[in-house]
């Protein structure tokens, strides 16, 4: 089988070949290899790649096969990570300087699953800097570009993983998602990504910018692949007290139950200004085809729609100044060479070492925590997010699923926003109020703009409730698999 | 014009667990540096904090034991501040819903002399709070090392209100707080390791007067007498300071044990904003009604409340009961014991001034026995006091053999036999003996019969001095008046 073959493929077509010994985890591996060595110096999704440690793993998976001792569907298929995620071993940066010469002394519980599942873990994928962004161009390694058009940004701030699957350098990827950052960067590159509920996945050894936020999740190119990497990853960890005791059903087997009719809610609020055209027709198209399918649409509302940006951006950031707190330059980041005392250490070694975004948000958060504002600002946010969880669970009451747009823009050019930061915070409008209710949201493409970029749909579920929420997803990516359409960059 | 101190407290306890307080590392003193740590302990990228049960079952037990309300749920804070000495640059702690809130601390002040009680007070407390430990800074010329061993050990702040009076007063505090700590198997308490530290704000007022003065924080409050030292030096100097027409300043300032005096450390102006707020990385935990039943059925007596069953109950005199009830191991051997012997007060008398005088004699000779590893056994001491009893032995006998006891681990009966040191009770031999010192003092013996009582322990002490003691008393003095009436 050709290379150009096997990087079209979806996860399962790759799973399903492996197991029937059409092929080897090492051919798999060194095509996408290939395909990354070709490409990404103009995709620039990745910021390390241990190419011998890559092969070694495929072939140790090979041999498990041989010995017919494979370890879960999952064996042998490369997967890439963001790099926030930890792998023993393996560099961390999160795309800062500050952690530039960083190597994890240990495994994130995804990380560990992955393992345990036998999955190719490949590569260290660029994002904005801790997570913070919308483009990718926060990296202090250089952004990622956009496999539909390099003058574009993939979104952020798993820029890294959307691009890499778009670009067809791996099949899976994983990201981190606080207020958008594995959905909007799935709709600008034309792929699935998906937000668990919070507490489905384990967020140890994923370096936090948003504690009370942050969910790891899959990216693919279908939403069945999607499935099948969430079933490896979720679960209960002890090591994480926010993790949810619950049992992780079988979501590759539920996504191909027959689907019930089901009512699915359009949110007004989310329909209003500020929606470019290309997506709103999108959208009403894929809205059309629900109802073909004898599916009930009804009109909702989410009355405290407007106030989720403002909350998210003290409740994050408020956590993020003393999540980042830790990298000050005594320990294991980078120590400015022009501290003189203990204060210049911390001051020099953060102001050299932190890009413009981070640095600002740790600044906006620390304020609204200070003494005389912290009423007003972070208890008031946390207020407010009640009454955002209350808007949501009283539609839940009525709806199986939200249907809203991804993003209300397709992939935007480079510098268009990175000066105005208010502009760069509204990509996320759609995403923001999911993680602020903490619920389970996922983009799936739904076609391409006349400029030929990528639109996505965001569909959100009530809180763990992945499977229906994924059958959902699936019934229209299913008949449609624009995920699985590829840019012409990653065409031979 | 007259001032009065107005001192509060707060204390910190390492709380004795066997993990951290957020991760699995064990807990530990004097280990290589550095080598108790982990990833969720260096603060490293990803690593998560996971509550140790342990830790808030043992604050539970404090807070019930010193009659605290305890909250119903055990929320988390995180405390913002950047010092090397917190991996993380913040504290995870309580701010607003301590897990213990009031409570009191009954406190004895000196009594007259050694012998008397003194007087009973009780000093109110604010709150308790559960928080983790940061590490150990060593400061040196041109740089600092920093040890996190100790960071993230289970760490209580306990805190008292305004209501210590003096420096007496505070020892007082500090003492009883100690000793119910160590009753309550919460911890060691040793304040050389670390395990009891010290803060303590203090103000002086004229007396009579209502309003507070301006409060100093004082730190560094290492060892009890410190505390007493450091406090009494604090209030002198504020004294000394407003009779001069100075102002006190709110600040913290910092003992120096080796040259006796206060340095000002910080202004109230330099004071930290630690933009508390709850840790999201933390869920609140619950604390039911039946949690805290199950750790109140495992509340030891508070030291008080035995001294005064000691004293009431037992008979024991107050001198005994206040060198026993500081120490719980005592305390403990010293009811095994009255539960094989069944005379307290003989029991408390041997263990004040038989056992605990060994244990200080291998304490100065550096080998510093613990009771639980005295070589006198309950048993043994039941055994010994049985022997006196009934006549085996004499109590200078008994007294002769005890330290040989301690330093063999040997019965009593043993060494009273293999000595042959059985007191002498054979009439005849007794008889004998008796005649013979009445010939060799013939004067003493005339002097009897003329009616002078005194002059037969004279005879009496001839025969003990062929005995070499072991004679029996009582058959003794029958057997010498018998042959005198003669």
């Amino acid at each position: 089988m050709s290379s150009a073959v096997l990087l079209e493929k979806t996860a399962v077509e790759l799973s399903d070949l492996l197991r029937n010994k059409e092929i080897t985890s090492e051919e798999i591996t060194k095509a996408f290899l290939k395909q990354i060595n070709r490409i990404d110096d103009q995709v620039h999704a990745f910021l390390h790649l241990d190419e011998q440690d890559f092969l070694t793993q495929a072939k140790d998976s090979d041999k498990r096969r041989a010995q017919g001792k494979s370890l879960s569907p999952l064996d042998g298929i490369p997967v890439a990570l963001k790099d926030v995620i930890s792998v023993k071993g393996q560099p961390l940066t999160a795309a800062s300087k500050i952690l530039e010469n960083y190597i994890s002394p240990y495994d994130a519980t995804v990380t560990r699953k992955l393992k345990e599942a036998g999955a190719v873990i490949g590569g260290r994928l660029n994002l904005d800097e801790f997570a913070m962004g919308s483009s990718t161009e926060n990296s202090a390694f250089g952004p990622t570009r956009n496999p539909w058009n390099l003058n574009c940004v993939p979104g952020g701030s798993s820029g890294g993983s959307s691009a890499a699957v778009a670009a067809r350098e791996v099949p899976l990827t994983l990201g981190s998602d606080t207020g958008g950052s594995i959905r909007q960067p799935a709709s600008l590159c034309g792929v699935v990504g998906m937000k668990p509920t919070y507490g489905m996945v384990s967020r140890y050894g994923l370096a936090a910018f948003a504690s009370s936020l942050d969910q790891i999740g899959p990216f693919s190119k279908t939403v069945e692949d999607a499935a099948l990497l969430l079933e490896i990853i979720s679960g209960h960890d002890p090591l994480d007290s926010t993790s949810f005791p619950t049992e992780v059903p079988s979501y590759t087997q539920k996504i191909h139950d027959p689907l019930a009719p089901c009512t699915l809610g359009l949110p007004k609020e989310f329909f209003g200004e500020g929606m470019d055209n290309e997506v709103r027709n999108s959208i009403e198209k894929a809205v059309e085809f629900y109802r073909s399918q004898g599916h009930r649409i009804v009109e909702v509302s989410l009355p405290t729609t407007d106030l989720a940006v403002p909350v998210y951006y003290v409740i994050a950031t408020a956590e993020a100044s003393s999540n980042l707190a830790r990298y000050d330059g005594i320990r294991y980041t980078s120590r400015s060479n022009r501290a003189k005392n203990a204060v210049d250490v911390y001051a020099k070694s953060r102001g050299e070492g932190f890009g413009e975004e981070v640095k600002r948000r740790c600044i906006l958060g620390a304020y609204g925590l200070s003494s005389g504002y912290y009423d007003a600002y972070y208890l008031k946010a946390q207020k407010t997010r009640t009454l955002i969880r209350e808007d949501f669970n009283r539609v839940f009451k009525e709806v199986d699923a939200i249907i809203t747009p991804t993003s209300p823009t397709p992939a935007f050019e480079f510098g268009s926003k990175s000066d105005d930061p208010i502009s760069m915070y509204l990509s996320d409008i759609y995403t923001i109020s999911t993680n602020l209710a903490g619920l389970p949201a996922i983009s799936v493409p739904c076609g391409f703009t006349e400029a030929n970029l990528p639109i996505g749909l965001q569909l959100i579920g009530p809180a763990f409730n992945e499977s229906s929420l994924l059958k959902i997803a699936h019934a229209y990516d299913n008949e449609h698999k624009f995920g699985c359409v590829s840019p012409t960059l990653a065409k031979e | 014009m007259k001032y009065e101190a107005v001192i509060g407290l707060e204390v910190h306890v390492q709380l004795e667990t066997n993990s951290k307080m957020f991760t699995r590392v064990p807990c530990g003193y004097g280990k290589d540096p550095n080598s108790l740590t982990d990833a969720v302990v260096l603060g490293l990228p990803g690593a998560l904090p996971v509550m140790n049960y342990e830790a808030i079952e043992k604050s539970i037990k404090v807070g019930l034991l010193l009659g605290c309300k305890i909250a119903d749920t055990c929320k988390w804070d995180r405390k913002n501040y950047f010092y090397p000495d917190m991996p993380k640059n913040y504290q995870i702690s309580q701010f607003d819903q301590p897990i213990c809130e009031g409570g009191e601390v009954e406190i004895e002040m000196p009594g007259e002399s050694p012998a008397v009680m003194g007087k009973h007070r009780i000093v109110q407390l604010t709150r308790i709070h559960l928080e983790e430990d940061v590490g150990k800074l060593t400061h040196f010329e041109n740089d600092s090392l920093v040890d996190y061993n100790r960071a993230g050990s289970p760490l209580l702040e306990i805190v008292s209100e305004p209501d210590l009076f003096s420096p007496e007063e505070t020892f007082a505090y500090l003492t009883s707080l100690r000793n119910s700590l160590i009753y309550a198997g919460i911890s060691a308490c040793d304040m050389e390791k670390g395990q009891l530290r010290c803060d303590a704000n203090i103000s002086v007022r004229p007396i009579d007067t209502e309003k507070l003065g301006t409060k100093v924080e004082l730190k560094n409050l290492n060892t009890i007498s410190g505390v007493k030292n450091g406090v009494e030096y604090e209030i002198k100097r504020q004294i000394k300071a407003i009779e001069a027409g100075e102002e006190i300043f709110q600040e913290t300032r910092r003992w120096n044990p080796e040259q006796r005096y206060t340095t000002s450390m910080r202004s109230k102006e330099m004071a930290h904003d630690y933009r508390y707020f709850p840790d999201p990385d933390l869920m609140p935990v619950k604390i039911d009604k039946s949690w805290i039943d199950k750790v109140k059925k495992e509340l030891p007596e508070k030291p008080f409340d035995k001294q005064r069953r000691y004293m009431e109950e037992m008979g024991l005199p107050y001198s005994i009961t206040s060198a026993l009830c500081p120490d719980f191991s005592l305390c403990e051997f010293f009811e095994e014991t009255t539960k094989l012997s069944n005379d307290p007060k003989k029991v408390g008398n041997w263990v004040v001034n038989g056992l605990l005088r060994e244990l200080s004699a291998s304490r100065e000779k550096g080998k510093s026995i613990s009771v639980k590893d005295s070589p006198i056994t309950a048993t043994h001491l039941a055994q010994l006091i049985e022997l006196i009893e009934k006549g085996v032995v004499s109590n200078n006998v008994a007294k002769e053999i005890f330290p040989e006891m301690f330093s063999s681990g040997r019965s009593p009966e043993d060494l009273v036999k293999e000595k042959g040191l059985e007191v002498k009770s054979d009439q005849n031999e007794i008889e004998s003996l008796c005649s013979k010192a009445i010939q060799e003092d013939p004067d003493a013996a005339d002097k009897f019969r003329g009616g002078k009582e005194g002059a037969i322990n004279a005879l009496k002490g001839l025969v003990m001095k062929a005995t070499r003691g072991q004679a029996n008393p009582k058959v003794v003095d029958e057997t010498l008046r018998r042959l005198l009436s003669k």
